[in-house]
């Protein structure tokens, strides 16, 4: 890429004290692109989001914004503008107010009508035209929401950043919310960095995902190669449902592995690194991967537990002799009645793509912090 | 218990209530009830002892809030700024001059005023160029520094729990907003902390404007009203001295409310 990078960390480390937050961060995020930073809370990706703001310093390596390297440099002059997790809108200040606080701050100073007329357009722009005179406790958390959002948007940044912004929304709100940061980042054209832990908010709302765990990058990429070809176990864990099988590597055929499962069952899988013969694995099987009913060479034969009807899909969690429970996930063809039952016996296949063999979570430092989060989050 | 109780707030309130209905006394004796009159209001406002008295209060009470108000204030942001263990530190050694009683702040106060100005004055004797050199004394210096001082503490503590309940985030916005760090302290959290500063101003007035024990061990040769008051009371109590206990009753009554008014406005969202 031979652009600027808009954002780029070198070797970006962040201690406090004795903990490290962030370790030995490299990346680089093209210009107009919105890139979510994913991971479970404690990873570290709001040390990175706040490195970029100035509100922390790095211990070692650099932060560059637009290829300025913004060491000792303070909040108040980066040119980036933050939409708080809690809005963190002036209490005291109007919703003008709010919205023109940064213009005010501009040296020289702007005049009064220009002002006036950018806080205008800016609350047009999140469709708040006319709230200008209101109280901020007298909106609602979506109308915050947007002030926030004008707030930041008024100073046209070189880049916007979100933590975490609809985490305190409800549910139809937060997917009004996703389509409206998305069409506003496309309209703007800035580059919009967003701190999340809901892997689905990172995944439907981005170009660009960057999964975090433990302070250290895991994966970079769109957010189709994250869910389809997750760089390790965590990844396929986090990003998505999945089943993951523990089994052994009973040999290698072409360049697959083979994987024999605790039940005996042998599964071809596709592999990230290297696997020996007889290293502990665990194998990533997405529900929607699944097929039911499916007759000829399917491996596993179970029985279903639950049934969640969801109307598109339905989910069934399958027991299997041996192995464990599986989720599986079916189309729903409307008035084709295509619905097992719980207790009904079931025979599972591939319906699509090949399952993924990852080395089993060893019991170190790091991957200690993996196994954790991956309790948490399951 | 109930009876008790009502005894105990009896026991409180009923000779202030005397107080006042005897300051309404027509006759000349705190004795006997003898019918309504306001004249005596009009006799304290005439003496011009009392007068000037009044007037050295005031001028007391207002300089030594003004000060606690401005230093307490700035003790309180820099004490958010500091360490958990010398917060501590700073926030017990706080409460003990809130705790201490008047007595020994008065005559500790008095003991340390007299030693500095025992080393004070020749040094600024030696040093003065020409003519007459200042030569400092106990008098309205000392005790607006005394109140100042205590007040200070008071101030502090009352800033310092709004200051606590304020919203990082906000200060962190507005810097995020390009606010250099002094137009964010003017703009974000000067409003944000004000009816605390405001309270403590105050609290701080009422204090010194009733203060007699610390005022009298350095007033030196000034007189302020409660000093004056406890001086007339050697001459019996009359109800010229009822008429002044209610004005400073009823002036302590609105400020301390006005205060506690200001410290529910506007509480930090959140």
């Amino acid at each position: 890429m031979t652009a600027v990078p808009d954002i780029e960390f070198r070797g970006v480390t962040k201690r406090y004290g004795a903990v490290t937050a962030v370790t030995a961060i490299d990346l680089a995020i093209p210009p107009s692109a919105f890139v979510a930073l994913l991971g479970p809370s404690g990873c570290g990706k709001t040390t990175c989001l706040r490195m970029i703001g100035g509100f922390e310093q790095s211990s070692e390596g650099q932060v560059f914004i637009r290829g300025q390297d913004m060491a000792g440099t303070p909040p108040y002059r980066r040119p980036v503008n933050m939409v708080f997790q809690q809005y963190a809108l002036f209490p005291h200040l109007d919703v003008e107010a709010n919205v023109s606080y940064g213009l005010r701050q501009a040296r020289p100073r702007l005049s009064s009508q220009e002002i006036g007329r950018r806080a205008g357009e800016a609350l047009e722009m999140v469709r708040l035209a006319g709230y200008g005179g209101r109280k901020i406790h007298e909106l609602s958390g979506g109308q915050q929401q947007r002030v926030a959002l004008a707030r930041a948007l008024v100073n046209k940044p070189a880049v916007l950043l979100l933590d975490e912004p609809l985490a305190a929304l409800d549910k139809k709100l937060r997917t009004d919310m996703q389509i409206e940061l998305q069409n506003l980042q496309r309209e703007i054209g800035i580059t919009f960095v967003l701190v999340t832990h809901d892997q689905e908010e990172a995944l439907s709302m981005s170009d660009l995902v960057c999964v975090m765990n433990g302070g250290r990058i895991v994966q970079l990429g769109q957010p189709s190669e994250i869910y389809d070809e997750p760089a390790d176990l965590f990844v396929a864990d986090f990003v998505g449902k999945t089943n993951l099988l523990s089994g052994k590597v009973a040999g290698h055929t072409g360049d697959l592995v083979n994987v024999a499962l605790a039940d005996g069952t042998v599964i071809a899988a596709r592999k990230r690194i290297a696997l020996q013969q007889g290293e502990a694995v665990s194998v990533s099987l997405r529900p929607e991967s699944l097929s039911l009913g499916a007759t000829e060479g399917s491996p596993f034969k179970g029985i279903v537990r639950n049934r969640i009807f969801l109307g598109s899909t339905a989910e069934y969690a399958i027991e299997i002799q041996g192995i464990g429970t599986l989720l599986a996930k079916a189309d729903h063809v409307i008035g084709h009645g295509n619905l097992f039952k719980p207790g009904e016996p079931v025979a599972i296949g591939f319906a699509s793509g090949t399952p993924l063999a990852f080395p089993e979570i060893k019991n170190n430092g790091t991957n200690q912090r993996v196994a954790k989060n991956v309790e948490i989050i399951s | 218990m109930r009876a008790f109780v009502t005894a105990v707030f009896a026991f409180l309130y009923l000779p202030i209530a005397l107080v006042v209905l005897f300051s309404f006394n027509a006759g000349r004796h705190a004795s006997e009830f003898t019918g309504f009159s306001v004249q005596w209001y009009g006799t304290a406002l005439s003496n011009p002892f009392l007068v000037e008295a009044l007037k050295n209060s005031l001028f007391i009470a207002t300089t030594s809030a003004l000060l606690a108000a401005v230093c307490g204030t700035a003790a309180a942001l820099g004490l958010a700024r500091v360490g958990l263990r010398t917060r501590a530190v700073f926030d017990a050694l706080m409460g003990a001059a809130i705790v201490v009683p008047g007595v020994v702040i008065g005559i500790s106060t008095l003991v340390a005023l007299v030693q500095l100005f025992g080393v004070l004055n020749p040094f600024l004797a030696s040093v003065w160029p020409d003519g007459q050199p200042p030569r400092l004394s106990l008098g309205y210096g000392s005790i607006i520094a005394a109140h100042g001082l205590f007040s200070m503490a008071l101030v502090t503590m009352i800033v310092g729990t709004r200051l606590a309940s304020l919203d990082r985030n906000l200060v962190e916005a507005s810097s995020d907003l390009y606010a250099t760090p002094l137009t964010t302290f003017r703009s974000i959290v000067l409003p944000q902390i004000m009816p605390a500063v405001v309270a403590g101003f105050l609290l701080a007035f009422t204090f010194s404007f009733d203060d007699f024990i610390v005022a009298f061990f350095v007033a030196g040769a000034q007189t302020t009203l409660p000093i004056y008051v406890f001086a007339s009371i050697r001459r019996g109590v009359t109800p010229e001295i009822n008429a002044i206990a209610t004005i400073v009753l009823v002036a302590s009554v609105l400020l301390v409310v006005l205060a506690q008014w200001q410290l529910r406005q506007r509480k930090p969202a959140n």
